[in-house]
Parts: C-alpha cells; sequence; structure tokens
C-alpha cells in the first residue's frame, strides 16, 4: 500500500521560493539543479509558503536552507535528522525538508540518519551523494567506493562504502528513491513523490562533484552510456532499459539478472513488474544495490509502502491523554499524591 | 497509642538510616516512614544512598542501599551528618554505615541476617555483635525473617513473597520508636497493592508485628516525639530534586503558553526528569527519548525554532556531548534550557555519587566566544523555582540557560510549600506577529538586546537561522570582521544584562565584618544549617549563597567588598571561587573544598569555620 497525501493546490510560483541570497555553490556543482528541481516542487504542492522547514546539518548541501525563501535551520554536522524530528514533532503542520550529504549521513550523522528512518517522522531527506567530502576539500566519504584516491586516500581506501538505499531499508525505511542530479524533470517528479509520501521519504540524488570528484557517476550520467545503466522504475511497470527498451530485470533463483528481451525466448512477459508498494522488502534492497557495470542503477521511488509516521502517534497519545487524564492543569498536578495542610 | 507513654522523650530532631540488600526495599520504607513524618508535621529532608549496579552480589558492602531521614520540629535544611538510628538488614549494612552514625547511635539489626556466611560476604572475620565493635550503641536484635513469616503465615504466601514485607517489620518498629500512626501507611498498601488484597494483608500484619514487637521488648528503653515544626500556613507535599525541576518546567510552559518539549537521553541521574515528563502528555508535554545526547539537545532546539518551551536534560558527559549543539543555540540566540544534574567526574566518574565539578564546563566548555545563562538549583524543592526561572530567562531573553542541579539535590526530597501556578511570575516571549512589517531576524530589543522569536507557520516571518555567523538585524550569513566582533560583544552584552532580571545577592547575618562564607548551588542547606548553628552560639560569620551564577548578581562585588576573608565552600577543587577570582581579582579568597561525591557535612564545615573564627 503507498501512503500519500493530498492538498489542494494553492496560488503560489517558483519565485514565492526563490532566495534573494547570492548561490555560492561552484559553477556546474549539481547542488544548483536540486535547488532548482526544489523550487519547481514547492509551489505544487498545496502547502502554504510558510509552512515549509528546510533544515540541514554540515557540508555543500548544507547551505541549500539559505537559498530558499523558507523557514529554514542551517545546524551541526550530522544532526539534521535531529533537528528535523525536533520541528516536525513540535508541529506537525509544518512540510519538513531535510537537505544533507553523504558525509553528514552517512558519516557523522549515520547514527541520527539510521533512527529518523527507523521512526519514520513525516520528513522529506534529500541525500546529496557526491560520494566525496567536497567542504573539507576532498577526502573520501563512506560512500566512495573501495580504493577511491583521495587527499586522505593518497594509495586509494581500504574500506567498503555503504549505499544509502541497504541503510534506508535495514532501518525499516518505508520510503526509498535515487534520481541523477543531471534531470532535473526526474527529480521533480520523484520529490514530489516523496513529499506526498507520508512518513520518512529518503531520495538519493547521485550528485557531480566537478571539482573534487568529477564525472563519479559518469557511467549513469553521462550521454553514451545512460541508456544502458538506468533503470527508472514506475509502479506496476516491467524493469525494461536500454537506449533500444530491450533489455530487462528478472528474478533467476533468489538473484536479479539482466536479461535481452527476443533472446533465449526472452519476451517483455517474463521481465519483473516494480512493486514499489510491498512490505516485503527483499527485492527493494536488491534493486537498491544494483550498479553498473554489471546492473543498470535503478532510479525512481524503489520503496513506497505505508505505515503510520512517529508524530501521528506521539500526537495521538497526546489527545488521547488530554481527554482522558484527571489533570486538567499543572496545579492539579502539584496536589496528587500524599499533601499535608499546616494550619 | 503507645502503652509507654511514660517513658516518652522529646526531641529536637532526629536522623534515621535505613539499610539493607539493594532488593530489600530500604527506598520504600523510607519513603513511608517520610510520609508519616509529613503527617505529624515535622519538616524533613531525605537522601537515598545507591549503589551504581542495579542488583549489586547479594548481602555485600557494594549492594548497600540506603535511605537517610532527617526530621525535626525546626527548619531542617539537609538530610543530616550521621544517623541517630540505623536500621541494618542484614552484616553488609552494617559494615557500610557504621561511618554514617553518631557514636551512641540506636542499631536495629535483623539477626537472622547475622550469620556466618553473611558475615564473610561483607567482609567480617566476627560476628560484629558480639565481637565488641559496637560498643557504646544500643542494639535492639530482632529476628525480623522469622517473626516476617510468623506473622503472615496463615496466609500460606510461598516463602519468597513472604519474606519481601520484612522491611514492613522494620518500618513498624520504627513507628513505634517514633510513636507514629500507621493508619496512612495501611492506606497506601490498599492504594498500591489494590490488585492483590493478599500483599496488602501481607503487609498490614507484618508492619503490626514489627510495631508490637517494639513494644513488647525490654530492649526501647524510651520511645521519642518531635513535635510539629512551625511552617508556613499552606498545603505540603515531599518532592525530590528530579520531581520539582520536571514540575517547574510543565509549571512554566504552562505560564508562557508554550508546548512543552524535552529532547533527552537517559543518564543517572537525570533519567528521572524524562520519565517524569513523558507521563504529563495530558499538558501537550513531549518528551522524545533521543538515541544520544546529542540528537536530544538537537531535536530540542529544532522544538525550540518551531515555537516549543524545549529542554534537554543530562549529567556531566551528557553536557560534554552537547557542547557543539549549546553553541549552536547561542549563535541562533534560540530559547533552551539545558539541565545538568552534576554527579561525580570525570568521565564515568560516580555515576550515583553527587559533585558540583562542571562548572566551569557550564560556563566555558564551548567553542568560540560562547555566553549562556548559567543558575544553580539550592535545594531539592528550590529545584522547582529554578526550572520556572530557567525557563523564563531563556524564553524571555531568547537564550541557552544552564540549569545545574546535582545528585544530592536530584534524590534527595524535602517539604515543598505548593505554590499556586497563578502566582508564580509572568512569562512573555517576544513572539513575533504575523506579517508585522518591521521583523527583522536579528533586530534587537533595545533593554533586553534579544531578538524576536517568529516561528514557524506564522505568514510573512520567513527566514533561515543557522551556525553561520550573522550579520546584524538580518540575519544573513555574514563573515565580515568587523561584523562578527560586534555580534560576538552583543551575544555576550545580553547575558550580562539578565543581571538587571535576576535578584541581588542576599546576605544572611552581619553585612560586613570579619567572615563572609561563600557557596552556590546544591550545599545551600548544609552551609546554612552550619552558619546557623554558629551564629546561635554567638560566633559573628556572615553567608551569601549565590544561585545566578552567569551573570552575577549586580551587587556581587559589592558584597565581597564588606568582609575581611572571604572563603568559599564547594564539592570541586575550587571552580567558583577561581571564577570569583577572575571577575573580582581584587580580593582574596580561601576556599574549603570536597570532592568525595558526598555533600559536606555541617559538623565538619562548623569545625573548619570555628577554627578560622579562632585564628
Amino acid at each position: 500500500m503507498e501512503n500519500i497525501i493530498e492538498t489542494p493546490k494553492l496560488a503560489l510560483t517558483k519565485k514565492d521560493f526563490e532566495s534573494d541570497r547570492m548561490v555560492k555553490w561552484c559553477p556546474g556543482c549539481g547542488d544548483h539543479a536540486i535547488l532548482k528541481a526544489v523550487e519547481n516542487v514547492f509551489p505544487e504542492l498545496g502547502i502554504p509558503k510558510e509552512n515549509f522547514v528546510v533544515v540541514s546539518g554540515i557540508g555543500c548541501s548544507s547551505r541549500f536552507p539559505y537559498y530558499m525563501n523558507t523557514y529554514g535551520v542551517h545546524g551541526i554536522h550530522g544532526r539534521a535528522a535531529a533537528l528535523a524530528t525536533g520541528v516536525k514533532l513540535a508541529n506537525p503542520e509544518l512540510s519538513v525538508w531535510m537537505i544533507t550529504g553523504d558525509g553528514d549521513s552517512m558519516a557523522i550523522g549515520g547514527n541520527h540518519f539510521i533512527h529518523v528512518v527507523r521512526r519514520n517522522p513525516d520528513i522529506n531527506i534529500l541525500l546529496f551523494n557526491n560520494k566525496i567530502y567536497g567542504l573539507t576539500k576532498g577526502q573520501f566519504s563512506p560512500t566512495s567506493p573501495e580504493g577511491s584516491k583521495t587527499k586522505t586516500s593518497p594509495q586509494g581506501t581500504y574500506e567498503a562504502p555503504f549505499n544509502p538505499g541497504e541503510l534506508v531499508i535495514g532501518a525499516h525505511g518505508k520510503f526509498f528513491a535515487r534520481v541523477v542530479d543531471t534531470n532535473i524533470k526526474m527529480m521533480s517528479q520523484v520529490f514530489t513523490e516523496a513529499a506526498k509520501h507520508k512518513g520518512t521519504s529518503v531520495v538519493e540524488i547521485l550528485e557531480n562533484c566537478v571539482i573534487f570528484n568529477n564525472q563519479i557517476h559518469a557511467l549513469i550520467t553521462s550521454r553514451d552510456t545512460k541508456d544502458e545503466n538506468q533503470l527508472f522504475l514506475e509502479a506496476g511497470e516491467p524493469m525494461i532499459f536500454g537506449k533500444e527498451r530491450d533489455k530487462g530485470i528478472v528474478l533467476r533463483g533468489t538473484n536479479l539478472e539482466v536479461v535481452k528481451i527476443g533472446e533465449n525466448g526472452i519476451t517483455e512477459k517474463d521481465i519483473l513488474v516494480h512493486d514499489p508498494h510491498t512490505e516485503d522488502s527483499g527485492i527493494h534492497v536488491m534493486l537498491a544495490s544494483m550498479m553498473p557495470p554489471e546492473f543498470p542503477a535503478a532510479l525512481g521511488v524503489i520503496r513506497s509502502v505505508k505505515s503510520h509516521t512517529f508524530e501521528e502517534l506521539v500526537w495521538n497519545s497526546v489527545e488521547h491523554e488530554k481527554k482522558t487524564s484527571k489533570l486538567k492543569n499543572v496545579d492539579d498536578l502539584l496536589h496528587t499524591g500524599n499533601t499535608w495542610v499546616k494550619q | 497509642m503507645s502503652d509507654k507513654k511514660d517513658r516518652v522523650i522529646e526531641l529536637k530532631n532526629a536522623v534515621i538510616r535505613f539499610a539493607g540488600d539493594s532488593g530489600d526495599g530500604m527506598q520504600l520504607t523510607g519513603s513511608l516512614f517520610s510520609d508519616s513524618t509529613a503527617i505529624v508535621g515535622n519538616d524533613f529532608a531525605t537522601f537515598p544512598d545507591y549503589p551504581a549496579e542495579i542488583r549489586a552480589p547479594q548481602g555485600t558492602v557494594s549492594g548497600v542501599s540506603g535511605f537517610q531521614i532527617h526530621f525535626g520540629d525546626m527548619d531542617i535544611h539537609t538530610s543530616g551528618d550521621q544517623a541517630d538510628v540505623l536500621v541494618a538488614m542484614n552484616p553488609a549494612s552494617l559494615k557500610a554505615n557504621m561511618n554514617w552514625i553518631t557514636r551512641d547511635a540506636i542499631i536495629i539489626v535483623d539477626t537472622d541476617a547475622f550469620v556466618e556466611k553473611n558475615f564473610k560476604k561483607a567482609g567480617y572475620d566476627e560476628n560484629p555483635l558480639t565481637d565488641g565493635s559496637l560498643t557504646g550503641h544500643l542494639v535492639i536484635e530482632a529476628p525480623i525473617t522469622t517473626m516476617t513469616k510468623e506473622a503472615v503465615k496463615e496466609l500460606q504466601l510461598d516463602n519468597k513473597s513472604a519474606q519481601k514485607s520484612k522491611n514492613m517489620f522494620a518500618l513498624g518498629m520504627v513507628f513505634f520508636m517514633f510513636n507514629r500512626d500507621y493508619e496512612g501507611t495501611f492506606k497506601f498498601f490498599e492504594d498500591k497493592f489494590k490488585s492483590n488484597p493478599l500483599v496488602v494483608e501481607a503487609n498490614k500484619k507484618v508492619l503490626l508485628a514489627g510495631y508490637h514487637f517494639a513494644n513488647t521488648i525490654e530492649a526501647f528503653a524510651n520511645t521519642y516525639k518531635i513535635e510539629p515544626a512551625p511552617l508556613k500556613k499552606g498545603l505540603y507535599r515531599n518532592v525530590t530534586g528530579n520531581l520539582a525541576t520536571a514540575w517547574g518546567f510543565l509549571a512554566a510552559a504552562e505560564r508562557s503558553g508554550r508546548n512543552l518539549f524535552l529532547g533527552s537521553y537517559p543518564i543517572t541521574p537525570a533519567s528521572e526528569i524524562l520519565q517524569e515528563i513523558s507521563k504529563h502528555k495530558q499538558f501537550t508535554a513531549i518528551a522524545f527519548q533521543a538515541e544520544d545526547e546529542i540528537a536530544g539537545i538537537v531535536s530540542a532546539i529544532g522544538a525550540s525554532y518551531a515555537g516549543s518551551l524545549a529542554l534537554t536534560t543530562t549529567s556531566g558527559p551528557g553536557l560534554s556531548l552537547k557542547s557543539e549543539a549549546i553553541g549552536l543555540a547561542v549563535m541562533t540566540e534560540l530559547p533552551i534550557v539545558i539541565v545538568d544534574v552534576q554527579r561525580g567526574g570525570p568521565s564515568t566518574g560516580l555515576p550515583t555519587k553527587s559533585e558540583q565539578s562542571d562548572l566551569m564546563q557550564a560556563l566555558f566548555g564551548r567553542n568560540g566566544e560562547a555566553p549562556v545563562i548559567v543558575i544553580a538549583a539550592t535545594s531539592s524543592s528550590d529545584c522547582f523555582y529554578s526550572a520556572y526561572e530557567a525557563s523564563k530567562l531563556a524564553l524571555e531573553h531568547m537564550t541557552p540557560v544552564i540549569l545545574l542541579t546535582d545528585g544530592a539535590l536530584a534524590n534527595g526530597s524535602e517539604v515543598f510549600l505548593i505554590p499556586q501556578v497563578a502566582s508564580l511570575p509572568e512569562i512573555v516571549p517576544p513572539i513575533v506577529k504575523a506579517n508585522d512589517p518591521d521583523f527583522k531576524p536579528y533586530k534587537r530589543d533595545e533593554k533586553k538586546l534579544n531578538r524576536p522569536w517568529a516561528i514557524p507557520g506564522t505568514e510573512g516571518l520567513r527566514h533561515r537561522v543557522g551556525g553561520l555567523e550573522k550579520e546584524d538585524v538580518t540575519g544573513h550569513v555574514s563573515y565580515d570582521p568587523l561584523n562578527h566582533e560586534k555580534m560576538v560583544k552583543t551575544r555576550q552584552e545580553k547575558v550580562d544584562r539578565v543581571a538587571e532580571y535576576i535578584p541581588e545577592l542576599s546576605v544572611i547575618g552581619e553585612k560586613e565584618g570579619d567572615i563572609l562564607v561563600i557557596g552556590w548551588g546544591g550545599t545551600y542547606g548544609v552551609i546554612l544549617t552550619a552558619i546557623e548553628e554558629l551564629r546561635e552560639e554567638g560566633q559573628k560569620i556572615s553567608f551569601a549563597h549565590f544561585k545566578h551564577i552567569m551573570p552575577l548578581p549586580k551587587n556581587t562585588g559589592d558584597v565581597l567588598s564588606k568582609y575581611k576573608r572571604i572563603i568559599v565552600c564547594e564539592n570541586n577543587l575550587g571552580q567558583f571561587v577561581n571564577y570569583l577570582r577572575m571577575n573580582f581579582p581584587m580580593y582574596d579568597y580561601l576556599q574549603y573544598n570536597k570532592v568525595q561525591g558526598l555533600p559536606f557535612m555541617v559538623s565538619e564545615l562548623k569545625a573548619h569555620f570555628s577554627s578560622l573564627l579562632n585564628e
């Protein structure tokens, strides 16, 4: 089951969300395109502009709140998830967007990240994954491929990277999607779905860092290779990709496999049909794990499962206690238990 | 009530210590005795002394759990130096407490537990009841376990359940000793074990058995009586510091019209505040148990931005983890209260013991120039007013406030005159109205220098805050050197100006003279008692106690200038005295320090002050 919030449209435009501040990201940085996509999406969500709160941690991506004309908090390194949780719990009416990077949420904020996903407050997390520390100028991150040569790994890294999608699903995440920073249309579409999902939605954005990790996602994003390496998932549609749309994903035994339609008797009917709404995360985690060159990277909404939200449970409890508690005010509380009068 | 009315001795005050294995129910026994003390109208203070381990090995000294109560017919400010009566449920409890009882204390023991194997566990070579080590004490030997089993025989409880109520036998004995009525305690059993009438019956029978045993035996030469204390008229209750802290915040939330949000992580000895707030969702108080200390405070900062009265509660090591986030609250100028229930440090230190050694951390433990208001509660019941005031200062001045309490205040309890919430000072946060054309995120109030609080969801006030330096007035990110210096100075001055909004320092005793004793925070009761006793003995000695640490009361220098000698007493190596040296270098300071994880004793303070007076 999916979990969707529908709201009537308001007369807002992109202009309502553009800040008057100079955007100071490097020319060519993926952040610019993501900012555009977010500015496209916000006016379309039917949410009053004063109800958006954009929070972030630390890093290049985390400057994002300063470039949006909304309420916003630029937090401290790794802690955006805690900040977002506090805002949302305090006022569930707000549309809370958390902007973070692979250093911010996979390293120093890894703990908060898995816990926010586990609790499932209705927060939209945009995880900018450029697989490098940009703001500190080029050290490897927890998502850098093993062996990556960076300023702090001159001989290459010695550690296995995290795949954010696996982490989200492992933490009982209800919504995970992936997009590329080279496709504003795709980003806008998926961000909208993330916004409409009730619960924590994590969107991983495969992002380029022109300065310190240029072309890190080239196989997935470059004009020559993208068609063969991108699988855009849509609910109810077969997992077909390739320039000629002649490749697909099948389940063989317990593994996914790339097949060619028309070869070895394979027809479109044999191709797996995407079901992002199934509770069972087995296929979802396999899709999230797929990476070129063996597989295409799965893009779009990989998992979107209905569940109650954290703040819903907390506030239902508040309402219930208000109705049933004998204590109507703090004076009542102070008089509970053993009291005695001194004449 | 007693058959032995002719042998009732009137006392001014007394200290009782209940000690047993950590599973023996000594805390409950103590708190039931406290309740009966309240009913007879004595003033009192209590202090639990329990091990860090939940169930340390049975019968060993490290597994001993104690509860001390000091009660009297006058104002009681401390839980007492040494006990006049010790209840020792086993040899380990006797051994652990020999240093904490008076030389002629009455000792009640459960002789059934004084057997060979328990002597070994407690580290005794011989039976302490017979080896002469208790000379000078009146030892009341009672086969408590046997008689407890006997008392409930007809109820046919299993052996374990029967023994569980043996603490009530001891309580019954002490009730008899102090001429107490047990009806209130019976009522407690009836409420507490409503669903289990057998347990109610068992506890009643055992308590009565203890009472009658004490009445019958020849050992008690006398019983004791303490007249009611001349407390102010009004409605009273007993509170621990942690309970009072939680309630002070709930009162502040109600009075300020803000929802309460506590982001916290369990830590000894602060967890009870989180537990208490968790119970009160009916007041729209949200307690969020976070994944760690950092998420605790950062979620609170998020809630503060969103318009809540936001808090985080912790103890020393947790405060270390929160340092960076406190800096964020300083920079974003958002209201938040950070409670540090101080315990013995450094590192994990002495988790269940009390100390005042986080003062410097609270004042200066952050990167950059990061001033915050620091106040320190002075007693268990003052925790209520301190929490309330901390909230008021945070909300009205738009700044983080660190509230220091300590393990002794937190777990200790005392009599609390219940206030009316409506009688507490008004709290008026600077919340901006929708579409205010003059709104700028960092445009300050001329008097307080606070910035306005513009709450998300309000039309026409969209703005961004964050940890990067802010441009004056607009709040835009600014790297301008002169702007930075201006903002650093302004944030400091905002906190300094709070001195205009807190009470002046008051002095007990001569307003000028030879010796001024200084304390701060949780040592108030014990220093006050020492000073009162010395003054009653005719000594000229004055006392000033600090609750407001940053900023200091504005007459502080004035007060210090009036005395020849100043002695600063604190449970650390001299953190407050060094803070005074920094602020008022023109005066000489003596210091008296104790860092044992234990509060001062009145006797040691009196002895030290007397020797100074005689110099």
